[in-house]
Protein backbone atom coordinates (compact mmCIF):
# COMPACT_ATOMS: atom_id res chain seq x y z
CA UNK A 1 0.00 0.00 0.00
CA UNK A 2 1.15 3.42 -0.83
CA UNK A 3 1.22 4.75 2.47
CA UNK A 4 3.42 8.07 1.72
CA UNK A 5 1.14 9.34 -0.80
CA UNK A 6 -2.04 8.81 1.15
CA UNK A 7 -0.91 10.75 4.27
CA UNK A 8 -0.02 13.43 1.98
CA UNK A 9 -3.11 14.05 0.46
CA UNK A 10 -5.08 13.57 3.86
CA UNK A 11 -6.32 11.27 6.72
CA UNK A 12 -10.16 12.31 5.35
CA UNK A 13 -9.11 12.72 1.32
CA UNK A 14 -10.39 9.34 0.95
CA UNK A 15 -8.61 5.72 0.23
CA UNK A 16 -7.54 4.83 3.68
CA UNK A 17 -9.36 4.18 7.04
CA UNK A 18 -8.89 7.90 9.26
CA UNK A 19 -9.42 6.26 12.08
CA UNK A 20 -6.85 3.53 11.23
CA UNK A 21 -9.32 0.77 12.16
CA UNK A 22 -11.30 -1.25 10.20
CA UNK A 23 -15.05 -0.49 9.96
CA UNK A 24 -16.15 -3.50 11.99
CA UNK A 25 -13.74 -2.70 14.85
CA UNK A 26 -14.69 0.74 14.85
CA UNK A 27 -18.28 0.13 15.35
CA UNK A 28 -17.72 -2.88 18.37
CA UNK A 29 -16.23 0.86 19.98
CA UNK A 30 -19.49 2.51 19.37
CA UNK A 31 -21.16 -0.05 20.14
CA UNK A 32 -19.65 -0.74 23.51
CA UNK A 33 -19.30 3.33 24.26
CA UNK A 34 -22.93 3.21 24.01
CA UNK A 35 -23.09 -0.02 26.33
CA UNK A 36 -21.21 1.65 28.78
CA UNK A 37 -24.13 4.33 28.80
CA UNK A 38 -26.56 1.64 29.20
CA UNK A 39 -24.34 0.04 32.64
CA UNK A 40 -23.45 3.35 33.44
CA UNK A 41 -27.43 4.36 33.80
CA UNK A 42 -27.77 1.27 35.52
CA UNK A 43 -25.04 1.90 38.67
CA UNK A 44 -25.73 5.50 38.57
CA UNK A 45 -29.86 4.71 39.50
CA UNK A 46 -28.44 2.46 42.29
CA UNK A 47 -26.12 5.05 43.24
CA UNK A 48 -29.25 7.44 43.50
CA UNK A 49 -31.73 5.10 45.18
CA UNK A 50 -28.62 4.79 47.92
CA UNK A 51 -28.66 8.68 48.38
CA UNK A 52 -31.96 8.70 48.74
CA UNK A 53 -32.46 5.86 51.19
CA UNK A 54 -31.84 6.22 55.13
CA UNK A 55 -30.28 2.92 55.50
CA UNK A 56 -28.88 0.40 53.20
CA UNK A 57 -27.61 -3.26 54.04
CA UNK A 58 -24.32 -3.96 54.69
CA UNK A 59 -22.44 -6.32 51.68
CA UNK A 60 -20.17 -7.62 54.08
CA UNK A 61 -23.26 -9.34 55.90
CA UNK A 62 -25.00 -9.91 52.46
CA UNK A 63 -22.11 -11.76 50.46
CA UNK A 64 -20.14 -13.30 53.22
CA UNK A 65 -20.72 -16.47 52.42
CA UNK A 66 -18.67 -19.26 49.59
CA UNK A 67 -19.37 -22.65 48.95
CA UNK A 68 -18.37 -25.16 51.77
CA UNK A 69 -18.15 -22.03 54.25
CA UNK A 70 -21.15 -24.42 56.18
CA UNK A 71 -18.73 -27.15 56.31
CA UNK A 72 -15.65 -24.61 57.52
CA UNK A 73 -18.77 -22.63 59.98
CA UNK A 74 -16.76 -19.01 59.19
CA UNK A 75 -18.48 -16.62 57.03
CA UNK A 76 -16.16 -14.53 55.29
CA UNK A 77 -17.14 -11.65 53.37
CA UNK A 78 -14.92 -10.82 50.02
CA UNK A 79 -13.62 -13.90 49.70
CA UNK A 80 -15.96 -15.81 46.85
CA UNK A 81 -16.68 -12.61 45.20
CA UNK A 82 -12.44 -11.83 45.25
CA UNK A 83 -12.03 -15.50 43.27
CA UNK A 84 -15.14 -14.47 40.86
CA UNK A 85 -12.96 -11.01 39.62
CA UNK A 86 -9.35 -12.81 39.34
CA UNK A 87 -11.33 -14.94 37.31
CA UNK A 88 -12.77 -12.58 35.23
CA UNK A 89 -9.49 -10.85 34.87
CA UNK A 90 -7.32 -14.01 34.01
CA UNK A 91 -9.75 -14.61 31.15
CA UNK A 92 -9.01 -11.05 29.92
CA UNK A 93 -5.20 -11.54 29.77
CA UNK A 94 -5.58 -14.79 27.79
CA UNK A 95 -7.87 -13.51 25.23
CA UNK A 96 -4.79 -10.45 25.28
CA UNK A 97 -3.15 -13.52 24.44
CA UNK A 98 -5.26 -15.43 21.89
CA UNK A 99 -5.42 -11.21 20.00
CA UNK A 100 -1.53 -11.54 20.22
CA UNK A 101 -0.96 -14.82 18.71
CA UNK A 102 -3.91 -13.36 16.34
CA UNK A 103 -1.05 -11.38 14.78
CA UNK A 104 1.19 -13.92 14.39
CA UNK A 105 -0.58 -16.07 12.67
CA UNK A 106 -0.55 -19.08 14.49
CA UNK A 107 -3.78 -20.65 14.87
CA UNK A 108 -2.59 -23.41 17.70
CA UNK A 109 -2.25 -20.36 19.80
CA UNK A 110 -5.23 -18.74 19.16
CA UNK A 111 -7.33 -21.56 19.26
CA UNK A 112 -5.43 -22.68 22.98
CA UNK A 113 -6.03 -19.38 24.27
CA UNK A 114 -9.44 -19.10 22.74
CA UNK A 115 -10.36 -22.04 25.05
CA UNK A 116 -8.75 -20.64 28.41
CA UNK A 117 -10.87 -17.91 27.91
CA UNK A 118 -14.08 -19.62 27.60
CA UNK A 119 -13.13 -22.06 30.60
CA UNK A 120 -12.48 -18.66 32.21
CA UNK A 121 -15.77 -17.39 31.43
CA UNK A 122 -18.04 -20.59 32.70
CA UNK A 123 -16.14 -20.32 35.74
CA UNK A 124 -17.12 -17.08 36.16
CA UNK A 125 -20.94 -18.08 35.55
CA UNK A 126 -20.52 -21.32 37.67
CA UNK A 127 -19.36 -19.13 41.02
CA UNK A 128 -22.53 -16.74 39.65
CA UNK A 129 -25.00 -19.53 39.26
CA UNK A 130 -23.77 -20.70 43.02
CA UNK A 131 -24.01 -17.20 44.43
CA UNK A 132 -27.55 -16.18 42.65
CA UNK A 133 -28.97 -19.76 43.81
CA UNK A 134 -27.19 -19.54 47.64
CA UNK A 135 -29.18 -15.78 47.88
CA UNK A 136 -32.31 -17.15 46.45
CA UNK A 137 -32.49 -19.83 49.57
CA UNK A 138 -31.79 -17.30 51.67
CA UNK A 139 -35.13 -15.48 50.37
CA UNK A 140 -33.90 -13.30 48.21
CA UNK A 141 -34.71 -12.23 44.96
CA UNK A 142 -36.47 -9.69 42.62
CA UNK A 143 -38.77 -7.70 45.01
CA UNK A 144 -37.95 -9.90 48.00
CA UNK A 145 -35.23 -8.70 50.60
CA UNK A 146 -34.87 -10.93 53.99
CA UNK A 147 -31.50 -8.45 54.68
CA UNK A 148 -31.97 -5.73 57.50
CA UNK A 149 -29.99 -2.28 56.60
CA UNK A 150 -26.67 -2.12 58.31
CA UNK A 151 -27.86 -1.02 61.84
CA UNK A 152 -30.82 -3.29 61.88
CA UNK A 153 -33.97 -1.18 60.47
CA UNK A 154 -36.05 -2.36 57.68
CA UNK A 155 -34.31 -2.10 54.48
CA UNK A 156 -35.94 -2.03 51.08
CA UNK A 157 -36.36 -4.19 48.29
CA UNK A 158 -34.36 -1.46 46.60
CA UNK A 159 -31.43 -3.62 47.15
CA UNK A 160 -32.10 -6.85 45.52
CA UNK A 161 -33.44 -5.51 42.50
CA UNK A 162 -30.54 -3.70 41.85
CA UNK A 163 -28.76 -6.13 42.72
CA UNK A 164 -30.32 -9.38 40.61
CA UNK A 165 -30.66 -6.87 37.23
CA UNK A 166 -27.10 -5.59 36.96
CA UNK A 167 -25.51 -8.21 38.31
CA UNK A 168 -27.86 -10.58 35.90
CA UNK A 169 -27.32 -7.80 33.31
CA UNK A 170 -23.62 -8.42 33.59
CA UNK A 171 -23.88 -12.17 33.42
CA UNK A 172 -25.73 -12.24 30.46
CA UNK A 173 -23.30 -10.13 28.89
CA UNK A 174 -20.67 -12.83 29.90
CA UNK A 175 -22.78 -15.35 28.62
CA UNK A 176 -22.89 -13.79 25.06
CA UNK A 177 -19.19 -13.46 25.42
CA UNK A 178 -18.82 -16.95 25.57
CA UNK A 179 -20.81 -17.89 23.00
CA UNK A 180 -19.34 -15.68 20.72
CA UNK A 181 -15.42 -17.15 21.96
CA UNK A 182 -16.86 -20.45 20.93
CA UNK A 183 -18.22 -19.08 17.37
CA UNK A 184 -14.75 -17.83 17.08
CA UNK A 185 -12.68 -20.92 18.13
CA UNK A 186 -14.92 -23.08 15.97
CA UNK A 187 -14.03 -20.39 12.89
CA UNK A 188 -10.03 -20.70 14.17
CA UNK A 189 -10.02 -24.36 14.06
CA UNK A 190 -12.09 -24.41 10.93
CA UNK A 191 -9.13 -22.12 9.47
CA UNK A 192 -11.80 -19.64 8.41
CA UNK A 193 -8.99 -16.97 9.05
CA UNK A 194 -5.87 -18.58 7.71
CA UNK A 195 -7.89 -18.47 4.50
CA UNK A 196 -8.81 -14.63 4.91
CA UNK A 197 -5.53 -14.12 5.89
CA UNK A 198 -5.81 -12.11 9.63
CA UNK A 199 -7.48 -12.50 12.73
CA UNK A 200 -9.04 -9.45 13.02
CA UNK A 201 -12.22 -10.85 13.63
CA UNK A 202 -10.54 -12.50 16.91
CA UNK A 203 -9.65 -8.92 18.08
CA UNK A 204 -13.59 -7.61 17.83
CA UNK A 205 -14.57 -10.72 20.24
CA UNK A 206 -11.49 -9.56 22.10
CA UNK A 207 -12.78 -5.99 22.55
CA UNK A 208 -15.90 -7.26 23.94
CA UNK A 209 -14.61 -9.90 26.24
CA UNK A 210 -12.36 -6.86 27.77
CA UNK A 211 -15.41 -4.86 28.05
CA UNK A 212 -17.21 -7.54 30.41
CA UNK A 213 -14.41 -7.54 32.09
CA UNK A 214 -14.26 -3.79 32.41
CA UNK A 215 -18.25 -3.83 33.73
CA UNK A 216 -17.44 -6.44 36.22
CA UNK A 217 -14.19 -3.89 38.02
CA UNK A 218 -17.54 -1.27 38.42
CA UNK A 219 -19.92 -3.79 39.68
CA UNK A 220 -17.51 -5.20 41.90
CA UNK A 221 -16.42 -2.00 43.55
CA UNK A 222 -20.31 -0.69 43.57
CA UNK A 223 -21.88 -3.67 45.34
CA UNK A 224 -19.33 -5.60 47.06
CA UNK A 225 -17.05 -3.18 48.31
CA UNK A 226 -18.27 0.33 49.05
CA UNK B 1 -11.01 -3.61 0.17
CA UNK B 2 -9.06 -7.16 1.02
CA UNK B 3 -5.83 -5.08 0.24
CA UNK B 4 -6.53 -2.52 2.89
CA UNK B 5 -7.64 -4.97 5.30
CA UNK B 6 -4.16 -6.52 5.08
CA UNK B 7 -2.46 -3.65 5.38
CA UNK B 8 -4.47 -2.57 8.87
CA UNK B 9 -3.82 -6.16 10.22
CA UNK B 10 -0.18 -5.07 9.97
CA UNK B 11 -0.52 -1.87 10.83
CA UNK B 12 -2.25 -2.68 14.08
CA UNK B 13 0.29 -4.60 15.33
CA UNK B 14 1.74 -1.92 17.45
CA UNK B 15 2.44 -1.89 21.44
CA UNK B 16 4.50 -3.63 24.10
CA UNK B 17 3.51 -7.41 22.73
CA UNK B 18 4.23 -9.99 25.37
CA UNK B 19 5.82 -7.85 27.95
CA UNK B 20 3.09 -5.45 28.18
CA UNK B 21 0.49 -7.96 28.86
CA UNK B 22 2.21 -9.61 31.60
CA UNK B 23 3.40 -6.00 33.19
CA UNK B 24 -0.68 -5.15 33.16
CA UNK B 25 -1.71 -8.11 34.27
CA UNK B 26 -0.03 -7.40 37.53
CA UNK B 27 -0.78 -4.24 38.17
CA UNK B 28 -4.24 -5.14 38.01
CA UNK B 29 -3.64 -8.01 40.16
CA UNK B 30 -2.09 -5.66 42.37
CA UNK B 31 -4.61 -2.96 42.54
CA UNK B 32 -7.35 -5.84 42.86
CA UNK B 33 -5.42 -6.96 45.78
CA UNK B 34 -4.85 -3.16 47.21
CA UNK B 35 -9.29 -2.97 46.84
CA UNK B 36 -9.61 -6.15 48.81
CA UNK B 37 -7.21 -5.15 51.55
CA UNK B 38 -8.92 -1.43 51.99
CA UNK B 39 -12.39 -3.24 51.67
CA UNK B 40 -11.34 -5.74 54.89
CA UNK B 41 -10.11 -2.38 56.53
CA UNK B 42 -13.36 -0.48 55.58
CA UNK B 43 -15.48 -3.16 57.82
CA UNK B 44 -13.42 -2.39 60.70
CA UNK B 45 -13.87 1.84 60.45
CA UNK B 46 -16.64 3.69 61.91
CA UNK B 47 -15.88 6.90 61.55
CA UNK B 48 -17.93 8.32 59.10
CA UNK B 49 -15.22 10.60 56.92
CA UNK B 50 -12.62 7.99 57.17
CA UNK B 51 -15.18 5.57 55.70
CA UNK B 52 -15.71 8.08 52.91
CA UNK B 53 -11.88 8.87 52.39
CA UNK B 54 -11.36 5.07 52.02
CA UNK B 55 -14.22 4.64 49.60
CA UNK B 56 -12.25 7.38 47.36
CA UNK B 57 -8.92 5.75 47.48
CA UNK B 58 -10.97 2.41 46.01
CA UNK B 59 -12.62 4.58 43.53
CA UNK B 60 -9.32 5.92 42.67
CA UNK B 61 -8.23 2.39 42.28
CA UNK B 62 -11.16 1.03 40.18
CA UNK B 63 -11.08 4.28 37.96
CA UNK B 64 -7.53 3.12 37.42
CA UNK B 65 -7.97 -0.12 36.69
CA UNK B 66 -10.07 1.23 33.79
CA UNK B 67 -7.83 3.08 32.46
CA UNK B 68 -5.23 -0.17 32.17
CA UNK B 69 -8.07 -2.66 30.46
CA UNK B 70 -9.38 -0.03 28.19
CA UNK B 71 -5.61 1.23 27.64
CA UNK B 72 -3.71 -1.65 26.95
CA UNK B 73 -5.73 -5.23 26.77
CA UNK B 74 -8.28 -3.15 24.66
CA UNK B 75 -5.44 -1.61 22.88
CA UNK B 76 -6.76 2.16 22.75
CA UNK B 77 -3.36 3.99 23.93
CA UNK B 78 -1.61 2.48 20.67
CA UNK B 79 -4.62 3.72 18.67
CA UNK B 80 -4.57 7.17 16.57
CA UNK B 81 -5.58 10.26 18.48
CA UNK B 82 -8.71 10.73 16.24
CA UNK B 83 -10.24 7.38 17.81
CA UNK B 84 -9.33 7.97 21.35
CA UNK B 85 -10.83 11.03 21.16
CA UNK B 86 -13.99 10.05 19.53
CA UNK B 87 -14.67 7.34 22.28
CA UNK B 88 -13.11 9.22 25.65
CA UNK B 89 -14.99 12.58 25.22
CA UNK B 90 -18.47 11.11 25.43
CA UNK B 91 -17.91 9.53 28.43
CA UNK B 92 -17.16 12.63 29.61
CA UNK B 93 -21.22 13.34 29.68
CA UNK B 94 -20.93 10.84 33.03
CA UNK B 95 -19.35 13.54 35.22
CA UNK B 96 -22.34 15.50 35.26
CA UNK B 97 -24.42 12.01 35.22
CA UNK B 98 -22.39 11.20 38.82
CA UNK B 99 -22.91 14.21 40.22
CA UNK B 100 -26.19 15.11 39.09
CA UNK B 101 -27.96 12.30 40.37
CA UNK B 102 -26.15 11.28 43.59
CA UNK B 103 -26.88 14.90 44.38
CA UNK B 104 -30.43 14.57 43.29
CA UNK B 105 -30.92 11.03 45.35
CA UNK B 106 -29.00 12.98 48.67
CA UNK B 107 -31.45 15.80 48.16
CA UNK B 108 -34.43 13.67 48.17
CA UNK B 109 -33.74 11.66 51.25
CA UNK B 110 -33.22 14.79 52.44
CA UNK B 111 -37.20 16.45 51.51
CA UNK B 112 -38.02 12.90 52.84
CA UNK B 113 -37.02 13.00 56.01
CA UNK B 114 -38.16 16.96 56.76
CA UNK B 115 -41.73 17.16 54.88
CA UNK B 116 -42.96 13.58 55.05
CA UNK B 117 -44.27 13.25 58.11
CA UNK B 118 -43.65 9.51 59.90
CA UNK B 119 -41.12 9.15 56.84
CA UNK B 120 -37.90 9.21 59.19
CA UNK B 121 -39.81 6.72 62.34
CA UNK B 122 -40.71 4.09 60.02
CA UNK B 123 -37.23 4.00 58.47
CA UNK B 124 -35.60 4.11 61.95
CA UNK B 125 -38.16 0.87 62.63
CA UNK B 126 -36.10 -2.40 63.27
CA UNK B 127 -36.60 -5.45 61.26
CA UNK B 128 -37.91 -8.30 62.53
CA UNK B 129 -35.54 -11.49 62.45
CA UNK B 130 -35.80 -13.74 59.50
CA UNK B 131 -36.86 -17.38 60.00
CA UNK B 132 -35.57 -18.65 56.39
CA UNK B 133 -32.10 -19.25 55.76
CA UNK B 134 -29.18 -18.97 58.25
CA UNK B 135 -28.38 -15.06 58.03
CA UNK B 136 -27.39 -13.55 61.18
CA UNK B 137 -28.47 -10.45 62.23
CA UNK B 138 -25.40 -9.54 64.38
Amino acid sequence: MNTSVTTTTGMWKGGRSPFNVEYGKLMMWYFLMSDAFTFGAFLISYGCTRFATNGWPNPNQVFDKYPLSDVFGKPMPLVFVSIMTFILIISSVTMVLAVHEGHNMNKKGVAKYLVLTIIGGLAFLSCQAWEWTHLHGEGAWWGRNPFPNADGTMSTTNFTNFFFTITGFHGFHVFSGVVINIIMLIMVLRGVFDRRGHYLMIEKAGLYWHFVDLVWVFVFTCFYLI
Amino acid sequence: MDHTLDSLASEQHVGGGKKEIWRVTIILSVFTMIELVLGFYLMTVTNELMRHFIKGVIIIFMLAKAFYIVGYFMHLRHEIRNLIMTIVVPLFLFVWFIIAFLADGDSFKNDKNRLDEGHKARSEQQMPKQEEGSHKLE
